[in-house]
């Protein structure tokens, strides 16, 4: 069998505006982005044979297709568990590219998260459905255990409680992302950075998770382009190379409270990670920057120490001085992540992993744009990653 | 807004009829005795399907904590302490710490020692909860 790596590649990203109320349809902000996300290509929608998205999404591959025009789809796919479906969507897309079950797919997600259905509130719904998720979500949501904040701060107690790790260490990942959004004109706190006094002053949501360590709620909506390489190389873009496409679920795995098993953790980025590794070559030393999903802060220091750039427990020390900002060790979240640009459930930081192998990001890191960015999907759940390649 | 209520079905069900008699019952298989929650039609560790269950003490202790104060919980009044329990069994289960003043929050700990009690909501369901032993 070959291999993923190389295969297919990033050919044209798209987005609408971020904002905190769109004023059109969840429909009409996802054609949007995959209409400049083809304009940005140079390709047309006639061109599109495949489409993809979350399960989350409410605007189905085929209502996609028909306010596009499309003549036909030859391949269309959704991924489970919310946020953890970002990357893996654009595994499904590099898949059927790379087998010639389709020649441009394009991976979509649009929302309005905060005008209308508020993830950041105690959902019923998830309790209520019916299926396995919903039976799981028994053992958690009728206690009153039923936000995405007060999932991750049980874990993030307990990781304090495990290595000293400070919710000071915490407000560190907000500092990075804000000091990088307020340089990006498209991020909702633009021109907005704030000081790690101002994250230990913001109010508690879940202690031990303050309002700073929290992502946004955001309207709006992203779409990534994907053919195969040697296609990529005659469109209007550099190609950003898919090297790696890789999706993960642990031991006893939950959607967002797998508190059961030994090591409660995120060890389904540990599984991702390791099969980027595989799938490239390559290893966490080289890669100049990440770009790792964001939406409460402590699950970036958990995502360092599964993916190998540090050992357990010592993502403190490694943040620390300004080590995921620009200039620092290992740059994160360049275009300000989800707690900075927009929470759009992880495909922004798709687009600016895109951004910096073509040279285009307001914050660039240099070697990015010759070499690597690793990416990675929601956290808590069932998840997803890239490594994109110039 | 009324309390979020609980998915239930068959594999489930054992668990809150236990509960409405203020027993902590945790499936355990009959054909190897391993221990198992949240609960599932299956054992894990012997793949068989013949499944019962034991009686758990109701001690144990504080694996992991939060407070929530924002934003609203249906049927909460706020902030509430949700409290991550080891059991004497060696399982966890998640559940509200009750009658904890605002002045105590600050006490709660990891490793802190819980016991479990029952709190009757209606004829159709009772919650589990916990107290500091």
């Amino acid at each position: 069998m070959g291999s993923l790596g190389g295969q297919a590649a990033i050919a044209g990203i798209g987005a609408t505006e971020f904002s905190k109320a769109s004023g059109r349809s969840e429909l009409q902000l996802s054609v949007e982005a995959i209409q400049h996300a083809l304009a940005d290509a140079g390709l047309s929608a006639s061109d599109v044979d495949g489409l993809t998205t979350f399960t989350m999404d409410t605007s189905s591959e085929i209502a996609v297709a028909r306010e596009l025009g499309l003549p036909e789809l030859r391949f269309f796919s959704r991924i489970n568990f919310g946020g953890g479906a970002a990357c893996a969507t654009v595994q499904q897309a590099a898949m059927a590219v790379a087998t010639g079950v389709a020649d441009v797919v394009v991976a979509y997600r649009g929302f309005n998260e905060r005008s209308e259905s508020r993830f950041g509130q105690f959902s019923v719904a998830a309790a209520t459905q019916v299926n396995t998720n919903g039976l799981d979500n028994a053992w958690s949501y009728p206690f009153g255990l039923g936000t995405p904040a007060a999932t991750v701060a049980m874990q993030a107690r307990r990781y304090m409680h495990e290595y000293g790790a400070t919710s000071a260490d915490f407000g560190a990942v907000a500092v990075a992302d804000r000091r990088h959004a307020a340089t990006n004109p498209n991020a909702f706190f633009y021109e907005k950075p704030i000081t790690i006094e101002d994250h230990q002053s913001s109010r508690m949501i879940v202690d031990p998770l303050h309002l700073l360590d929290c992502c946004q709620e955001s309207d709006g909506a992203q779409a990534i382009v994907v053919v195969s390489a040697e296609r990529a190389r005659d469109l209007r873009q550099k190609p950003a190379v898919i090297s790696a496409a890789a999706q993960g679920s642990g031991a006893d795995q939950f959607v967002m409270t797998s508190y059961y098993r030994d090591d409660i953790g995120i060890p389904e980025m540990g599984v991702v990670g390791r099969e980027l590794w595989r799938q490239s070559g390559l290893s966490p030393d080289d890669m100049p920057m990440a770009i790792l999903y964001d939406h409460f802060t402590p699950y970036v220091l958990m995502q360092l120490e599964e993916l190998g750039f540090c050992g357990r427990g010592e993502a403190p020390g490694f943040i620390a001085d300004g080590g995921i900002e620009v200039g620092g060790r290992l740059p994160l979240n360049t275009h300000g992540g989800q707690l900075g640009e927009a929470y759009i459930h992880g495909m922004n930081g798709i687009a600016e992993g895109v951004r910096q192998i073509r040279g285009t990001s307001v914050n660039p890191v240099e070697a990015a744009a010759s070499s690597h960015v690793l990416v990675t999907a929601g956290t808590g759940v069932p998840t997803s990653g890239l490594i994109l390649s110039a | 807004m009324s309390l979020t209520r609980p998915m239930v079905n068959r594999d489930s069900q054992f668990f809150w009829d236990g509960t409405a008699v203020g027993e902590l019952r945790i499936q355990s298989c009959n054909a190897c005795a391993s221990l198992r929650f949240p609960p599932g039609p299956t054992c894990p560790d012997c793949g068989a399907f013949d499944r019962g269950h034991v009686v758990a003490s109701g001690r144990g202790t504080v694996f992991s904590y939060v407070v929530h104060r924002h934003p609203p919980v249906p049927g909460k009044e706020l902030p509430i302490v949700l409290v991550l329990v080891e059991l004497e069994e060696g399982l966890r289960m998640l559940g509200e710490l009750v009658d904890v003043p605002d002045d105590e929050i600050a006490d709660v700990e990891v490793g802190m020692a819980v016991q479990v009690d029952f709190n009757r909501i209606d004829d159709d369901l009772t919650l589990p909860i916990w107290r500091r032993a």
